[in-house]
């Protein structure tokens, strides 16, 4: 009987599933486990909301008590305090709406502003094959705002319509290009440094254009002695253009000037200052310093005594020493170097030593890159019979920048930031030189966290987006399946 | 049968200089020796002719002569008839201590945040990530600016400490921060030795002691550890050594501190400035600030890296062979950690020696101060003073590096 026992009660259905507990979804959930999940947590906790707590309540009213609209810094007060009430603190940022131009050109002339805007604009354009060559998306959203920018502000920076519209075919017929044949950009790519040189400093076109046929013409004597070997053709190139420089390109210039002048109104260097400076000297130190930096890291890599101890000497000393040590030598010792009566632009000093500087560090960066390459691709390249350009080209190079990118990236911002230190040597950097000479003024005597929010702010976006943009291409140029 | 033979000899011709890459790389570094020498030769060429022209010419003797400036925060004797040299020394010593200070803060700060930024606290995960970003991407002269400004322009006078005034002071009325220095507690010896005169300046014999002793103490302390470990291989029994290792530890300088009669001597208000304290000058404490809480976030990414960088099959292993959290952190996951970080964290000392060149922002005299700035004004030297500062920071610079490139030696995988 015992085995053959009935069940009083068979459930027949499953039962519907119950709600989880309270405890186990939703914002108590995710509060139980990332802000309360036990005592240490808790504590942690608390004294983040405490901190927060502080920064809040320390800055909100001064943030809310913001006053945008005034002439001096006195006015400023007198609003806060009628709005307020006696004892109420608050931002000023009508200083910076005040002395925008300032902030932005340095004593730039005036009517001259869209020189740099132009060239900051057609910067991106000019990067656009570079920089965002796969997504088109991307590169479509990027110059888009750049173009809608640069057509809103030309009208407000004083340029006429017909101007305008001008800009806006050839903004128009770029963006086509930018959508159905990127690579066609690298023209721009190609002419923008004297571009952007002749835009900013203005003066006669030849200057740039002649500078920039040396590379044309060292191009040509490489394509031209290709087949007698690497040595020559690169010794040739680079014998043709020095000579071009040095010697032909001065006469030339004078004869086009005299018989076929074209010039825009020239801007002195001195005249430059604000973000415009900043920009110009970290656009042209990045530019220039990452293919230094990898022939020097190249050289420190290389079989050759001779080459290798020299590249060690020398990155070994610009990084051994303060940024502002080699740019008190740019603005107190060059004159020394350099042959009796040379004196050459105060900007291009400086741009030359954070070029020297920033490519130090990429070497070392770059060479960690290449040492942390599997032996087995240096093998496999010699193996193929490349000789060495070829697998530095075509085999290690590619790899080891891939690698070395988020370095050579936060070197870039670090330099980047480092123009700041302008100032000591003179320059009006945004940070310093623009701020003290704008507290300078009778209206603005005493305005002291403005000034340095906004400029850090600005800062802030630029290195920002530069690191995600890093992260962007090393996403973009992962090749491994893990 | 195929007739094997040398293939014939030819004689040397000038093209296999550039075509043979027997010879090749020797022509290379001939070329290249030889622009290296001329680019040399021109260079000194112009300098030259370029001292002749102004009619200077190249010496080191204005070390010698009398200074004639003064300097407000020193750490060895001098006054405004001492030597450039002597300014020198001081300006030096000014970019050692910021530099070290810096170092030790910016260390501290950094470990904090990187290892809080991994917690699995989100509220403070995401405010450590606000500190490292906001910090590592604004430029290092700007925290310089701001924080001597808010010393300079939002610490009250001297004057609002008396009784009844508007500031009060922090850290058990120990410190007062005003508007032109902090005024900090002074450490003094009742029972002090003396000093030392070592020729050049003057060592504190009191200073010199208490290191004698912790050092000694700590020496005495890997013994017993040495010692603890060497029974254990016998007997296979740990003995218990904290609390021998920490009296080891703690009592020799504290000893040492109470036999030489130390005490502090607190700050207060006379007239209308401190003293009885020491008045630290807000140029330096703004750029000390500014300089370890810029390096503190990099050193937090740093840490962060490192103890990313160790997989967690590391931690399941040692759990697996029983080892509890502590000794898995001590024996398993710090060594591996360390070798990753102590790198990056020594050239990050090395950026903050070099930054704090940028005492130039707050007049802080450091070596860029004296040397580079007022003896260069005074002496007109633009050639020697920057030349020698800039041998002082690159000589500076390989001695730490030489000190890293010797511990990354020792503690590198031993790979057989």
């Amino acid at each position: 009987m015992s085995e053959h026992r009935t069940a009083a009660y068979v459930r027949t259905e499953i039962l519907p599933e119950m709600a989880p507990p309270v405890s186990e979804i939703g914002v108590i959930r995710w509060l139980r486990e990332n802000l309360f999940s036990g005592p240490l947590n808790t504590l942690l906790t608390l004294a983040g909301a405490f901190v927060l707590y502080l920064l809040i309540s320390e800055s909100f009213p001064w943030f809310r008590n913001s006053v945008w609209f005034a002439s001096s810094v006195g006015e400023c007060r007198d609003i806060i305090t009628a709005r307020w009430g006696e004892g109420a603190t608050g931002a000023c940022w009508a200083i910076i709406r005040d002395r925008w131009n300032m902030f932005m050109f340095g004593f730039y002339p005036r009517e001259l502003y869209w020189r740099p805007t132009l060239a900051l604009g057609l910067l991106l354009f000019a990067a656009a094959p570079v920089l965002f060559s796969e997504s088109r998306r991307i590169r479509m959203a990027v110059l888009g705002v750049m173009a809608v920018f640069l057509v809103l502000a030309f009208p407000a920076l004083g340029v006429g319509t017909p101007a305008t519209g001008l800009l806006l075919l050839a903004l128009g017929a770029m963006l086509v290009l930018a959508w159905s044949r990127p690579w066609a950009l690298l023209w721009l790519t190609g002419i923008y440094p004297g571009l952007a040189v002749w835009m900013l400093w203005g003066g006669s076109v030849w200057g740039p254009v002649l500078a920039m046929a040396g590379f044309v013409l060292g191009w040509a004597a490489f394509t031209a002695t290709r087949s007698r070997g690497a040595i020559i053709s690169v010794g040739a190139a680079v014998a043709l253009a020095l000579a071009w420089w040095f010697f032909a390109m001065g006469p030339v210039m004078q004869m086009l000037e005299t018989y076929l002048p074209f010039a825009i109104e020239a801007v002195r260097s001195d005249k430059f200052g604000g973000f415009v400076l900043a920009l110009t000297i970290g656009v042209a130190g990045i530019v220039l310093s990452l293919p230094m930096g990898v022939v020097l890291a190249l050289a420190r890599q290389s079989d050759m005594l001779l080459v290798k101890s020299l590249a060690v000497g020398f990155i070994e000393f610009i990084r051994g020493v303060p940024l502002i040590s080699l740019l008190f030598v740019a603005s107190l010792l060059l004159n020394y170097f350099l042959p009796p009566g040379t004196n050459f632009d105060i900007i291009l000093r400086v741009i030359i030593m954070v070029t020297l500087f920033a490519a130090a560090y990429i070497a070392e960066v770059v060479r960690g890159g290449l040492a942390a390459l599997p032996r087995g691709q240096y093998e496999a390249a010699d193996s193929l019979g490349l000789d060495y350009w070829k697998a530095q080209r075509l085999i290690i190079l590619p790899q080891a920048l891939k690698i070395s990118i988020p370095g050579i990236v936060s070197t870039f911002i670090g330099m980047f930031k480092d123009t700041t230190l302008v100032v000591f040597v003179g320059l009006l950097d945004p940070l310093k030189g623009i701020t003290d000479s704008v507290r300078a003024s009778f209206e603005w005597k005493g305005a002291y966290w403005e000034p340095y929010i906004f400029v850090g702010c600005i800062f802030f976006i630029f290195n920002f987006a530069m690191s995600r943009y890093s992260m962007y291409l090393e996403r973009r140029l992962k090749r491994d399946h893990h | 049968m195929a007739i094997v033979s040398d293939p014939p000899k030819q004689s040397f011709r000038l093209s296999q200089l550039l075509y043979d890459t027997r010879y090749r790389s020797m022509t290379i570094q001939v070329v290249v020796l030889m622009l290296f020498m001329a680019m040399a030769a021109w260079l000194i060429d112009n300098t030259i002719t370029n001292l002749a022209a102004r009619g200077k010419d190249f010496n080191f003797s204005f070390l010698g002569i009398r200074a004639g400036y003064d300097i407000g925060q020193r750490l060895v004797a001098y006054d405004s008839d001492s030597t450039h040299a002597r300014a020198l020394l001081v300006g030096l010593l000014n970019t050692l201590l910021v530099a070290f200070l810096g170092c030790i803060v910016a260390t501290v700060i950094g470990v904090f945040v990187g290892v809080l930024r991994l917690s699995k606290n989100w509220l403070v995960a995401r405010l450590m990530t606000l500190y490292v970003e906001i910090f590592r991407n604004v430029p290092v002269l700007l925290w310089i600016l701001i924080i001597y400004a808010v010393f300079t322009e939002a610490a009250p006078l001297p004057n609002a400490f008396r009784e009844g005034g508007t500031a009060s002071m922090i850290l058990f009325d120990s410190v007062a921060i005003t508007n032109r220095y902090t005024a900090v507690p002074d450490p003094l010896f009742s029972r002090s030795l003396g000093n030392i005169d070592i020729g050049i300046f003057l060592i504190s014999s009191d200073l010199l002691a208490i290191i004698a002793a912790v050092v000694a103490g700590w020496y005495a302390s890997r013994l017993v550890l040495r010692r603890a470990t060497a029974v254990q291989f016998a007997t296979g029994l740990r003995p218990v050594t904290w609390w021998k290792t920490l009296a080891l530890l703690t009592l020799p300088g504290v000893l040492t501190l109470w036999a030489l009669g130390f005490h502090l001597g607190y700050p207060s208000l006379r007239g209308f400035n401190f003293a009885g304290g020491i008045n630290v000058s807000n140029s330096f404490m703004a750029l000390w600030l500014a300089l370890s809480l810029y390096t503190g976030a990099f050193i937090a990414e740093i840490v962060r890296a490192g103890v990313l960088a160790i997989s967690h099959g590391q931690t399941e292993a040692a759990h697996a062979l029983g080892l509890r959290p502590g000794r898995t952190m001590s024996l398993v996951i710090l060594p591996q950690a360390l070798r990753v970080i102590i790198p990056p964290l020594i050239s990050q000392f090395l950026n903050l020696t070099k930054n704090s060149s940028l005492a130039i922002a707050t007049g802080y005299l450091d070596l860029r101060g004296t040397l580079g700035g007022i003896t260069l004004n005074q002496t007109g030297r633009e050639l020697e003073t920057v030349l020698l500062m800039m041998l002082i920071y690159l000589v500076l610079s390989l001695l730490i590096s030489g000190a890293m490139n010797i511990y990354n030696a020792s503690v590198k995988l031993k790979e057989r």
